[in-house]
């Protein structure tokens, strides 16, 4: 049993000591003030709380904090700053992704993730790929040609 | 640069923020000192309250109810009348309402207190239905026959006549179901004080209304409270009114506590205990002659309107008043009647009454006219109706109806009268059309006699500011509104701020709904901007303008006689769906949209408003299912009641005609409602045809089309 769970939060170490239950979403949040990480279901069925965990793309609502032992994880506030990160905004920006947002932070981590995989998607492999993010807003069409739009724009930047 | 044109591209203002994570919405605030609140909330649709349970409450934790409200405020929320009660006192009348709120500094704690408190109750047999409410199921809830609104209006010579002329009469009933608002950012506000007022932060799209409908609660004035709204993740009208009913507890909660308090929904929260779109049920009566022409239709409309009336009339009128849809029949007769049930209230949901009618009637004609061996879109483009043509409310309609021009832009783009006659009914193919429109504005001259809106620019060196009471939710208004002023004032859109609305510091433009604030408030500001740039080297001053109604627009309220509405925009969609012959699942394959909405302010943002507004509508007719057993939601959270991913519905083929509207702004007309209110009957009427099935009512999800296909 582990008391202090340590693991890596945007390129920063986090310890934490509290209940190994707790959401990963809630250390997030209200532990480390990561607010870019929004809350739509609780129950990882809308993708708002959506964060990188060693690669992978995760619903933050239904980890426990204790399943983070060792882990990094990259949320918003870990991308928007970098060249990928400011890429993808700014085709969300540019191509009309963005109504009223709530989703988008979680939008942009998935597309992340599927630019690092895959740098040349076509329009089917981004819809699948943010098949998990709700967007009760947009009716998907414009965040999907935001993300293709970051591809192209983006061109060399994803093969690295 | 300065804006030359209004078809110039610019940045939305708000994206980046809310890209970068940066947005605050209501959950991510919070204040030193800060206290948690939870709702205890009625267990039962109906009955007496014999007693409250409430545990023993550590030091620093509160139960609020109607007791604390005090001698000089009255237990009601003011929406349009006072009826909804901020706490359940002595009965309850639906799953939901608000008994008290659990007030304290830990969540857990409160948890614990909320699942510990409990309620005695003696229950009484509840109405839930239309027709439970009709049947005055365990005796009338409102007045002596459940009735809480109605209306009726008619149009050309007595029904009566027409029927006995008639050579056949069509009857159908047809049905929608409740419908879940699922904007992703739940309901919330967060109450504290600032220099000796109230102060509420909220999501909400009408800080005007919630100020109004709170203050009574403590016997304030509305100018005693501000309310500041924070950046609102969606609302779709589910934060018209509903906002109040997390504001009024609250601020009774801050009378005694004196302490800053939040209170944030959680899904599930969210999902069973908020308002929902009204269900229907609409009859028609068609009088039809022997080659299927239409002589004349009458019409009974019911809404359920739940356990309070809210906005329920307004919305039922606007249900009558587009109950014939796009068409300029010989005679209609229609009556619109919102019954009492022991639900939760039924609200304000885009398009606002509109969406039943308009899917009742078109989906009445595409049944007539399959069985007089019409194709829907060649029979309905017969009843169009045309500039100058009567409306239900003897109106008449004072723009062009480009109708067949849109008819024509999409059957072309879809291929439609070849696939139409290809696709033989029961093939596994389906292609289905629709056509609807939606009023502007405040039904009537509810513009000039209610809501009178102001609005004001304000100049300090070369920057501009805009003092509105409209709200951003996500539509794109605070860019909208800012190239509106920027167009008019021949400067660049970076010199204009338009901060969320603080009641406190600007005026009362009236709601942000009816799809008016492009309309009315874009237009007020435009006006303020002709004459900021005429004055602009006077230095620092501001300029304020109230709504001036056009000239030629008669309306009787009383009678609902005259024009309803000062103008439409228009719509028409194609779906066309292929359906799997093993497993009977649909798959739509093409959409096509072609809307009419006066001149677009920001093509992109348009872009943005069609298809989140189709792709809900079709989300609407296939797959949102959302039922009541006795009282109760059956669909609790994301996984039960389901809305459309990224995979559900193909990329959308959309067009616009240019229409301008001489009293918008730069030519605009409303759009944000229409682009819901058509897809849906397309979408119904490929599934007919693709499976053979004849369709009464909506949702019809995988499941319903089984049992449908299984009575063919």
């Amino acid at each position: 049993m582990y008391k202090e769970i340590e693991f890596r939060v945007n390129g920063n170490k986090v310890v934490y000591s509290g209940n190994p239950l707790t959401r990963l979403v809630d250390v997030l949040r209200e532990d480390l003030k990561l607010i870019g990480v929004k809350e739509g279901c609780g129950e990882g069925e809308c993708g708002a709380c959506s964060v990188i965990k060693d690669g992978k793309l995760v619903t933050s609502c239904i980890i426990p904090v204790g399943a983070c032992l060792g882990s990094d994880i990259l949320t918003i506030e870990g991308i928007r700053d970098t060249e990928k990160g400011k890429c993808l905004i700014t085709a969300f920006r540019d191509g009309g992704a963005v109504q009223c947002g709530f989703c988008i932070p979680g939008m942009v981590m998935a597309a992340y993730a599927l630019l690092e995989s895959n740098p040349n998607p076509t329009e089917r492999d981004v819809r699948i790929a943010i098949s998990g993010n709700i967007c009760r807003c947009t009716g998907y069409d414009l965040i999907v040609e935001s993300i293709l739009l970051a591809a192209s724009r983006g061109g060399e930047l994803w093969q690295q | 640069m300065p804006l030359t044109s209004i078809d110039d591209r610019v940045v939305r203002v708000d994206a980046e923020a809310k890209a970068r994570g940066e947005a605050m919405y209501v959950a991510d605030y919070s204040f030193p000192d800060m206290l948690y609140a939870y709702m205890v909330r009625s267990s039962v649709p109906r009955g007496r309250i014999l007693d409250i349970h409430v545990p023993q409450l550590p030091d620093g934790y509160y139960f609020i109810s109607a007791k604390d409200i005090p001698e000089n405020g009255r237990n009601e929320l003011w929406m349009i009348q006072k009826d909804w009660r901020c706490f359940a006192d002595g009965d309850v009348r639906y799953v939901g309402e608000t008994i008290g709120l659990l007030v304290g500094p830990d969540r857990n704690i409160l948890k614990y207190l909320l699942d510990n408190t409990k309620i005695d109750y003696e229950e009484e047999t509840p109405a839930v239905t239309i027709d439970d409410a009709i049947a005055l199921k365990g005796g009338p809830i409102y007045g002596e026959d459940n009735i809480l609104c109605s209306l009726y209006c008619e149009k050309g010579r007595p029904m009566q006549e027409i029927f006995n002329e008639a050579d056949s009469v069509f009857t159908e009933t047809l049905e929608t179901g409740f419908q879940e608002h699922v904007h992703l950012d739940t309901n919330g506000a967060i109450i504290t004080e600032e220099d000796g007022k109230y102060v509420i932060y909220v999501s909400a799209q009408c800080p005007f209304y919630v100020r109004k409908s709170v203050a009574g609660l403590l016997g304030l004035n509305p100018e005693d409270i501000v309310i500041r709204q924070v950046t609102t993740g969606g609302a779709f009208g589910g934060k018209e009114h509903f906002p109040d009913v997390l504001c009024g507890p609250l601020l009774v909660a801050e009378s005694v506590i004196h302490k800053p308090i939040k209170l944030v929904f959680d899904r599930t929260e969210d999902m069973l205990y908020s308002v929902k779109r009204h269900p229907s049920k609409i009859t028609f009566r068609t009088a039809l002659d022997k080659e299927g022409s239409i002589l004349g239709i009458e019409g009974t409309i019911y809404y359920n309107c739940g356990a309070y009336l809210s906005s329920s009339y307004v919305v039922l009128q606007r249900g009558v008043f587009h109950a014939n849809g796009v068409y300029d029949f010989p005679a209609t007769y229609l009556k619109g009647m919102g019954v009492a049930t022991n639900t939760f209230p039924s609200d304000a949901f885009r398009g606002f009454g509109a969406p039943q009618t308009l899917f009742a009637i078109e989906t009445h004609l595409d049944h007539i006219a399959r069985k007089f061996g019409f194709d829907p879109a060649e029979y309905k483009s017969r009843y169009f109706i045309k500039k100058g043509g009567e409306t239900v409310t003897n109106g008449h309609i004072v723009e062009d109806v480009k109708l067949p021009e849109m008819l024509k832009q999409i059957a072309d783009a879809s291929d439609y009268y070849r696939k139409a006659a290809e696709y033989g009914i029961g093939s596994g193919k389906g292609i289905g059309v629709s056509f609807y429109n939606h009023g502007g504005a405040f039904t009537g001259n509810g513009e000039q006699a209610i809501i009178k809106a102001h609005a004001r620019l304000v100049k300090t060196g070369e920057r501009v500011l805009i003092e509105v009471g409209s709200t951003e939710m996500g539509q794109g208004f605070q860019t909208a509104l800012r190239k509106i002023a920027a167009n008019a004032l021949g400067i660049d859109i970076e010199m204009i701020d338009y901060p969320n609305p603080d009641t406190s510091l600007v005026p009362d433009s009236g709601p942000t709904a009816a799809s008016r604030s492009t309309m009315i408030v874009g237009k007020i500001i435009e006006d303020c901007a002709k004459e900021m740039r005429e004055r602009w080297d006077e230095g620092d001053f501001s300029v304020e303008k109230e709504y001036v109604h056009p000239e030629g627009h008669p309306w009787d309220q009383s009678t609902f006689r005259g024009d309803a509405y000062l103008g439409y925009g228009w719509g028409a969609a194609i779906v066309e769906v292929e359906v799997d012959r093993l497993t009977n699942e649909v798959k739509t394959v093409g959409i096509w949209t072609s809307h009419d909405i006066g001149h677009a302010i920001d093509s992109l943002i348009v872009h943005g408003q069609v298809n989140g507004g189709v792709i809900q509508s079709l989300g609407y007719a296939s797959m949102e299912k959302m039922e009541n057993r006795n009282g109760h939601f059956r669909q609790e959270s994301m996984s039960d009641y389901v809305v459309p991913t990224s995979m559900d519905f193909p990329k959308q083929e959309w067009f616009l005609v240019d229409n301008p509207y001489q009293w918008g702004p730069q030519g605009a007309k409303g759009m944000g409602e229409l682009v819901f209110n058509g897809a849906d009957a397309a979408y119904v009427d490929a599934v007919e045809r693709a499976l053979g099935i004849t369709v009464t009512k909506i949702p019809i999800p995988g499941e319903d089309i089984e049992e449908a296909l299984e009575n063919v």
